[in-house]
Formats: C-alpha cells, sequence, structure tokens
C-alpha cells in the first residue's frame, strides 16, 4: 500500500504556469487524473513520476522524495504517454531489458507479457506494432516488477474498444489488489468507466477532487446555454421563461436567434420540444453553445 | 559500476541507427586512401604521419566520437525513450559510466583499429608510426567519447556541437593559433604517439605528464557531470 502526496506544488517553464499550487493525496485504488489538453496532467504526472522538479511545494511517495531518488523506482510503475521506445528491440527483448534493469529476469519479463496478452506478437520488432500493442508493451515494462504505484499518462489514446476495456479490467484488478493506480485522461467517459476517485485539473489548478458521481453531478446540473432558432422567437421565449428549467433568455437580434440559459439541464431538454408543438412554432436551431469539455472543467473551477 | 543491459541497449541502438553508416565509412575511406597512396607513391613515412595524423587523427577520430558519443545517449533524450532507463533503481552515474565504456570501444573501435590497419598499408609500421597513432587514436576515442556524451546529456543539438568542436576547435583553431593546441584532445593524444614512435617521428604541442593529466581530468569530469546532469534530466511532457 503506497501513497503519493502532492503537497502544495507548483511548476512553471519561463513564464508559463503549468501548475498552480497544486495538493492531493493518491492512494490505494484507481485514481484518474481529468483535465483538458493542456490543464498541466502530463506535467503533474511528470512531477509525481520524478522527471520532473517542482519548483515550489513537495511530491513523496510514502514520506521519500520523489526527485532525484531513483530508490522509488522500486515501487513505482510508469507508462509514459510518449510513444518513443527501443523500436529496434523486440516486445520480448524489451520487457526483458526493463526486467533487467530491475534486477529481474527472463520469468518476470514472460509474466508481465502474458498479463497484458501480448505473448502473441513479443517476438516481433516494436518498430511493426500498432500504437495500441505499443500501449501494452509499455504497460508490461511498467508491470514487470509487481509496483504498488502505476502511473499512467493518457493509456487509452490509439486503443480500439477492446483493447481499452482489457486494459481497464487490467488496471481495475490492480486497484482492487490495493496498489496505487493514478491515469490521465481527457475523456469524461473514460474517467467514469474506471475510477471510483478523481481529480479534476484545469489550467494548471487543481479544480475537483472526490468521487466521481458527485463531480459528473455537480457537471450535469451547471447552467447550460443554448442557442435557439426558430420560427417564431418572442413566442418561444415568452413560452420557455415561464418555466422554472429556464433562468434567462436573451433575443440576440444579430444571430436572429435566442440565446437561452437552462438551470435544470433534464427537464429543459424535455421542455422546448413540447413548448415548441404547445405553441405550433418549429425549432430550426438548437445547439449547446457550450459543452466543450473546456467550459464544462472551467465551470467546476468556479463551482 | 557497469551494466550489461544498459550496454546492450546501447549499442544495438548505436549500432542500429542510420547514422551508424559514417562509423563504416570513415574508416573504410581511410584505408582506401592508404592503399591508394601506397600503390601511388610506396612506402614513404612522412606521407604515413601525413594521412594518420592529418585525416585519421584529426578529422576521423573526433567524427567517429561525435557519432558514438552523442549517439549513445542523445537519441534516447531527444526521443523521450530515455524514460525506461531512468524509471529503474539503476544509479545515473552507473548509467553514464555504461554508456561510455560504449562510446569508448564503438570509437576505439572504428578509428583505432583501421588506423593501425592504415599505418601499416601506409608504410609497414616504419618508425612505430602505424602504432603510434593507433595508441593516440585509442587514448583520443576515451576523452572525446567522455566529452561528446557529456554534450549529449545538456544539449539536444549534441551533434551540431560535437561537429562544430571537432572541425573548428580541433582542425581550424588547431591549426592557426597555438594557444588552442594545448585545449586540444588531439594534442593530447600526439603527445603519447610522441612517445611512442621513433624520434622525430611524430610531434606534439604539449608535454607528455601535462597532456596524460589533461586526458584524465577532461574525461572523468566529463562523465561526472553528465552522470549529474542524468541525475536532474527534465522531462518535458507533450504539453
Amino acid at each position: 500500500m503506497s501513497t503519493l502526496l502532492i503537497d502544495n506544488v507548483s511548476r512553471w517553464f519561463g513564464n508559463v504556469v503549468a501548475v498552480n499550487d497544486v495538493s492531493m493525496t493518491v492512494g490505494p485504488g484507481v485514481t484518474g487524473l481529468l483535465g483538458p489538453n493542456g490543464a498541466g496532467k502530463s506535467t503533474l504526472i511528470n512531477m509525481m513520476g520524478g522527471f520532473l522538479a517542482p519548483s515550489t511545494g513537495t511530491v513523496t511517495l510514502d514520506g521519500a522524495t520523489v526527485w532525484r531518488n531513483e530508490g522509488v523506482y522500486r515501487h513505482i510503475g510508469i507508462v509514459p504517454e510518449r510513444e518513443a521506445m527501443y523500436d529496434f528491440l523486440t516486445g520480448r527483448e524489451f520487457v526483458r531489458a526493463n526486467a533487467e534493469l530491475h534486477g529481474l529476469g527472463a520469468k518476470e519479463a514472460q509474466h508481465a507479457l502474458a498479463t497484458v496478452e501480448m505473448e502473441y506478437a513479443q517476438d516481433r520488432k516494436i518498430a511493426t506494432y500498432s500504437k495500441g500493442m505499443r500501449q501494452r508493451v509499455k504497460m508490461a515494462s511498467a508491470l514487470v516488477h509487481q509496483p504498488s504505484v502505476l502511473l499512467l499518462d493518457e493509456p487509452f489514446n490509439g486503443m480500439d474498444p477492446r483493447q481499452r476495456m482489457q486494459l481497464m479490467e487490467l488496471l481495475r484488478r490492480m486497484g482492487a489488489e490495493g496498489r496505487t493506480v493514478l491515469f490521465s485522461s481527457h475523456i469524461l467517459e473514460e474517467v467514469e468507466q474506471l475510477a471510483a476517485h478523481i481529480e479534476v485539473v484545469v489550467a494548471g489548478r487543481h479544480a475537483a477532487s472526490g468521487d466521481f458521481r458527485k463531480i459528473r453531478r455537480l457537471m450535469t446540473d451547471r447552467p447550460h446555454r443554448y442557442l435557439v432558432r426558430s420560427s417564431d422567437d418572442r413566442a418561444l421565449a415568452a413560452a420557455l421563461i415561464a418555466d422554472p428549467s429556464t433562468a434567462g433568455i436573451e433575443v440576440d437580434l444579430k444571430e436572429g436567434a435566442l440565446r437561452v440559459q437552462a438551470v435544470d439541464f433534464g427537464r429543459f431538454t424535455t421542455l422546448l420540444p413540447r413548448v415548441a408543438r404547445a405553441h405550433g412554432i418549429r425549432l430550426l436551431t438548437v445547439s449547446p453553445s457550450d459543452e466543450s469539455l473546456e467550459s464544462v472543467f472551467s465551470y467546476l473551477v468556479t463551482a | 559500476m557497469y551494466n550489461p543491459t544498459v550496454a546492450r541497449l546501447t549499442y544495438r541502438g548505436l549500432l542500429g541507427r542510420r547514422r551508424a553508416f559514417i562509423l563504416f565509412a570513415l574508416p573504410a575511406l581511410l584505408i582506401a586512401i592508404s592503399v591508394v597512396i601506397r600503390l601511388l607513391t610506396g612506402a614513404d613515412d612522412d606521407t604515413a604521419a601525413n594521412v594518420l595524423g592529418g585525416f585519421a587523427l584529426a578529422t576521423m577520430v573526433p567524427l567517429i566520437g561525435v557519432v558514438a558519443g552523442t549517439g549513445a545517449i542523445g537519441p534516447e533524450i531527444d526521443d523521450g525513450s530515455v524514460v525506461y532507463l531512468l524509471s529503474k533503481p539503476v544509479k545515473r552515474p552507473t548509467i553514464i559510466f555504461t554508456k561510455l565504456v560504449v562510446a569508448v570501444g564503438v570509437t576505439a573501435a572504428f578509428s583505432a583499429v583501421p588506423t593501425l590497419i592504415a599505418g601499416f598499408i601506409l608504410n609497414g609500421n616504419s618508425q612505430q608510426i602505424a602504432v603510434a597513432y593507433a595508441v593516440a587514436a585509442a587514448v583520443a576515442s576515451v576523452a572525446y567519447s567522455a566529452i561528446f556524451l557529456l554534450l549529449g546529456t545538456v544539449t539536444r543539438h549534441a551533434v551540431v556541437a560535437g561537429l562544430v568542436y571537432a572541425l573548428v576547435w580541433e582542425s581550424l583553431f588547431g591549426s592557426l593559433i597555438s594557444g588552442a593546441r594545448t585545449l586540444s584532445v588531439q594534442q593530447w593524444s600526439l603527445a603519447l604517439a610522441q612517445r611512442i614512435g621513433a624520434d622525430g617521428a611524430i610531434t606534439s604541442d604539449v608535454g607528455l605528464p601535462l597532456a596524460l593529466v589533461l586526458l584524465v581530468g577532461v574525461t572523468t569530469l566529463a562523465t561526472w557531470y553528465a552522470g549529474q546532469k542524468l541525475r536532474g534530466l527534465t522531462l518535458a511532457g507533450e504539453e
């Protein structure tokens, strides 16, 4: 059982602040590190993995500083996001080399390859592997010493659905065994399927932490904005504002559309077509204007 | 201090990359030149010293040193695959020392050995010229490998920096400014060659004791510092 402690960590590159005063504790089980692209997830994972010094603050594994301490790698396994591997080796040679660097041998390497179901292609050069196969061999190289902490940077990128399910199952199993598994992702659904506990980072800041369902509710309950065009905008506006699920409506003359702010997402989505029909209004456009992940996340920052 | 797995990954990486063709091309060129000269002019000690000193030691050894020294670590740092070495409980100086051993081995194999062969072709080792230059090439291989390995850990433009050092500093400045010669790996190794060769056959601008101190000092310092750089190596993310 191992715990990673990130304590008041900031990291800047020149004038750019990549991670801004983040504190979090990552304990046994599966934790999802969620955030849009460029939020600082990789920077955080690099600091957790000892490949980047925090500008301020500390990252420790069970009390031991991670930075400049190669001893921690007895307990940490890392699956980097970058593709580069030793492409001139076969999968088996690569995992074997990783095992040897841990003072282990062929037996452990073979076991790791079996765990990720890559034995069938182990004697092919890594250069010939697909992205999903590379990902699995990387995974084998990180598992070879049975680490108590596993850090994975965007591990599902480039995997097909079946491989994705297999990896999720493996990570779930590792979490259930009491290992500390942390993976980053910018895809909500991925995190939802795998991690009960999530840490959300937005623009380098720690936006939310805790149970996934609570955070998900926060995300869906936030005010939603829609752009609506209809055969009679003003009549529609009058009908919508009468319902409590609508918080505000603006008639955008320039766009020739309504900007609707809904507070109760579920109720509003059934209300809109019903109201339109009842008043004989034709809906021409209904488009959410803030559905991007970034806006979902930035809502969390202010929530 | 020496890790056979790191060594295996390093030498396979070195000989497996495209730039490795330089490792084969330059020695082949040296031997071809030697054969042609021998056929055209016959055995001549001055010519032998000129070819071995002017081409083998001054140009070929540093170029091969650049390829092997920077190639032993630079590409791994560039593409990020070094993460698989660094995420292991292996001491960073051990990684550097092992890579140095491999780089020295490759540089020496592709420079000292061909120099010896070329020397025998040129004048049959008369006045010990072939052996002297081969030893100088081997000794220079050690210092060059350490210097270029360090460059590989401190800059992403290690090959360019290495080429500038090898060609501009060692070849150009060395021939124009006498002071620069004191700080030249080539001159340090020539000091050793001078001792091995017959009297007057080979000359160096640096005395042997100073040359040995500088060779050992630079190699040790560069290796130590590369280990320190690797300990604090930062892998920036994709973001």
